[in-house]
């Protein structure tokens, strides 16, 4: 099919983990989670599986796979 | 549980996520020109994404809900769904089958026995199977909107009609490959979305050790948890070993399975036959862009899914061992309880102080429903808010009557027409006030029927395993994390009811219509042309099938019928709880022996067509009858089955489904054997190519580099399967 599945899931994502940086930063380190500030750190994990996902995009766009 | 409040920043997730779900399916709509686009993704997709659809197929919400619930209730044994379950099937299925599903160019599971045996067969399978994908998508979506109801306080109807109609647009425009594309979307929302909340969790224990030593106190002391009656307890490794407390006997594991039934019943006849024949998916595979990618399809769905057991069980493990620990404040979720029996229960507690306790008691546990704790119902009734409740409720209702009568009385002064403008004034004030006292008697009501609330449901003693998952994400999660877990359950939902509309709307499409149009309508027949010279001519007429334009549009319009299906099926699920258990079972019986003539099939080429038709009838028949005969302890005898008579009694409902599961397939085995050796052949070795193992050239892959070839990874996968039994042993 002619949409790289790779699109969608790398821009969700980052946008995804972009809200929960942000998230984080503003309301910092939450008793509920064990006083860990749990947005900031799993939305840089996201950030970075988002950024993974679109760069194999891009990659795919130059050399399309063959097999 | 009381509904949790969403932050704007849950809202976005959600919205994002349902934003991107509909935006696939417009990217894709362009590329839907045939049928065979729309309803099987005209066979193009890559392995990685057929593999991750594969699984995701299967981990639908009521997949998290309930093994998380039985890894609480039953441990690490809940993995043998996973290692001696669905590995060794899917391996099996990647391996030796999918070359005659993907190879015979079959676009469905029913269109292969179609070309096997005969269209007896195809009708009866393709229909069951249609009309158990309406209900599996009903059911779902009516949790969807219920679980939607408790936890966030929406309405049912609009919560319903909201996700079906999203589910809706992105199938319809976008058809299989939207659904497919949706569920690897969806793989990634829930891994990401629950590894955090497994991560605190365990982190909240105190690590694997302390957590394993929590689940010793369990096993220890089981009824503190009513897992078992009081006094009786299990080996201390109950909840952490997966085999020891199988091979010691039914009655030393919470499961109260014997390793027989588990291996042959479950590991055996259930898996197989759910991942081996269930079009649902198998259809992912079918998908893929050759057969290579078919074969590898469940192979690499293996390795995620091995890892399961991480994500779904071990939640439900943290969360027993932390309703043991002391000072973690948690208990396992009393089950949901509706605002009427809360109200009929204050009001019982407000008469309390001028009634002996018994009665109190037993009055309450009356309106909750449920079993409740004595001395924690005691404390409640000597609490302050069951003294000033009386008193509270007096207020409020003299505040009501307060403002009844000065209205009442400002109306018949304005009536008489004689009174001074201060008269009224005043009137009007004395209105204003009573409403005034009657708003601040509601909030004092408010404040204590809630604190109520609270403790009534702490006194319950009754435990909800099916809201494990939700207690622990409602403790962990900040907002933000908190809107990226309850999105990654959504989305669960919705690819589920998906996941079943593109499976129903293909069986639908080419087995049900579009064969049951070629024996009905567009079937040669004999005519006799009457000339005007009086000479007759006998023709045969051969209507012309309509064009793939024409299924095509049958797809689209079967996808809508079935969502709407699928919307009555969620309301007949809320309506009547107990027909739809009895449907759940009448599925059971028609799945469990359908493996026994796959095999058969593809491995036999002398099973002939009349024995797979009335083998598969028997094995059906068998599951009913065995039902009827066999009860678990503590059932009693109805739709639990023993209605007719109990000559067996199992353990637990577990062994009687694993049992019941084992007989089934050894009649359909029997009967199908049988049947095959006292009837001729129809189809000869040459039809056969292709749908028959010893008649199809064997695929060869030796160029292949290692990992791309299905028996080397399928026997790594097995390994470590069998090295991860070992380690939980």
């Amino acid at each position: 099919m002619g949409l790289d599945i790779r699109w969608p899931i790398g821009l969700m994502f980052s946008l995804i983990g972009a809200l929960l940086v942000i998230t984080g930063l503003a309301n910092g380190a939450d008793a509920r989670s064990l006083d860990i500030n749990i947005n900031l750190w799993w939305g840089i994990v996201l950030l970075v599986f988002g950024a993974l996902m679109l760069l194999g995009a891009v990659r795919g766009k130059k050399a399309p796979p063959s097999a | 549980m009381q509904p949790i409040h969403l932050a704007w920043v849950d809202y976005t997730i959600l919205i994002a996520y349902v934003a991107f779900v509909v935006g696939i399916g417009w990217a894709l709509a362009r590329y839907m020109k045939t049928s065979s686009d729309f309803l099987t993704s005209g066979r193009s997709i890559p392995t990685w994404v057929t593999g991750l659809a594969f699984i995701s197929a299967n981990l639908g919400a009521l997949e998290l809900v309930g093994m998380a619930a039985s890894g609480a209730k039953y441990g690490i044994a809940t993995s043998h769904f996973y290692w001696v379950g669905a590995i060794p099937a899917m391996v099996f299925l990647g391996v030796f089958m999918m070359p005659f599903y993907y190879g015979s160019k079959a676009r469905t599971v029913p269109e292969y026995l179609q070309m096997r045996f005969d269209v007896r067969v195809m009708t009866l399978n393709a229909a069951a199977f249609a009309v158990m994908t309406v209900f599996a998508s009903g059911i779902s979506m009516n949790a969807l909107a219920k679980l939607l109801n408790q936890l966030l306080g929406w309405d049912y109807n609009f919560a319903l009609l909201i996700c079906s109609g999203v589910v809706l647009v992105y199938v319809l425009k976008g058809g299989l490959t939207s659904a497919i594309y949706t569920e690897v979307l969806q793989f990634f929302m829930i891994v990401l979305g629950f590894a955090p909340v497994v991560y605190l969790g365990l982190k909240d224990v105190g690590g694997w050790h302390a957590l394993t030593h929590s689940l010793q106190t369990v096993a220890a002391n089981p009824a503190a948890l009513q897992l078992k009656p009081i006094g009786e307890v299990y080996r201390a490794n109950a909840w952490t070993g997966a085999w020891q407390p199988l091979l010691a006997g039914p009655e030393s594991n919470p499961m109260g399975v014997d390793w027989f039934a588990m291996v042959f019943g479950l590991g055996f006849v259930l898996s197989f036959g759910y991942w081996c024949t269930n079009f649902l998916v198998v259809q992912r595979a079918m998908a893929a862009k050759n057969m290579t990618a078919a074969r590898n399809t469940p192979l690499v769905a293996a390795v995620p899914k091995m890892f399961f057991p991480l994500l779904v069980i071990l939640p439900g493990m943290i969360a027993i061992a932390l309703a043991v620990t002391p000072g973690k404040n948690y208990r396992l979720p009393p089950p949901p309880i509706d605002s009427g029996r809360f109200a009929a229960a204050i009001e019982v507690l407000a008469k309390a102080p001028s009634q002996e306790f018994g009665v109190t008691y037993d009055t309450v546990s009356q309106a909750i429903g449920m079993k409740m704790s004595k001395e924690k119902v005691q404390k409640l009734v000597q609490s302050d808010s069951v003294a000033s409740l009386a008193s509270v409720i007096t207020r409020e209702q003299d505040a009501q009557a307060a403002v009844q009568s000065s209205r009442t009385a400002l109306k018949q002064l304005k009536r008489g027409g004689t009174a001074s403008g201060s008269d009224i004034a005043n009137a009007e004030n004395t209105v204003a006030q009573a409403k005034n006292t009657l708003a601040l008697a509601d909030q004092k009501y408010q404040e204590i029927s809630g604190d109520l609330n609270e403790r009534l449901r702490d006194a319950v003693t009754v435990n909800d395993y099916d809201g494990v998952i939700f207690s622990l994400v409602k403790r962990y999660c900040p907002p933000g994390l908190l809107g990226l877990a309850l999105t990654a359950l959504l989305a669960s939902f919705m690819s589920g009811m998906a996941g079943n509309v593109t499976a129903f709307n293909t069986v639908w499409t080419y087995n049900l219509y579009q064969t049951g149009r070629r024996h009905l309508v567009d079937t040669p027949r004999p005519c006799t042309l009457d000339y005007k010279g009086g000479k007759n001519e006998d023709i045969v007429l051969t209507p012309k099938e309509p064009a793939d334009r024409h299924f095509l549009w049958m797809g689209k319009f079967i996808t809508v019928v079935g969502i709407l299906l699928s919307i009555a099926c969620a309301y007949f699920a809320k309506q009547y709880n107990n027909a739809m258990d009895i449907i759940q079972l009448v599925f059971g019986f028609v799945n469990a022996p359908l493996f026994a003539t796959m095999a058969f099939g593809m491995f036999w080429k002398r099973t002939t067509a009349a024995a797979a038709f009335y083998g598969l009838f028997a094995g059906i028949a068998g599951s009913a009858v065995f039902h009827a005969l066999t009860l678990a302890e503590g059932n009693t005898p109805g739709l639990k089955g023993g209605y007719i008579h109990v000559l067996q009694v199992f353990p637990s409902e577990m062994a009687q489904n694993f049992w019941l599961a084992t007989f089934s397939f050894m009649v359909c085995l029997t009967f199908t054997l049988v049947i095959s050796l006292a009837t001729t052949r129809t189809k000869s070795d040459a039809e056969l190519k292709g749908l028959v193992y010893s008649l199809t050239p064997k695929i060869k892959d030796a160029d292949q580099p290692w990992y791309q070839r299905p028996a080397i990874v399928g026997l790594v996968l097995i390994a470590v399967c069998v090295i991860l039994n070992f380690i939980f042993w």
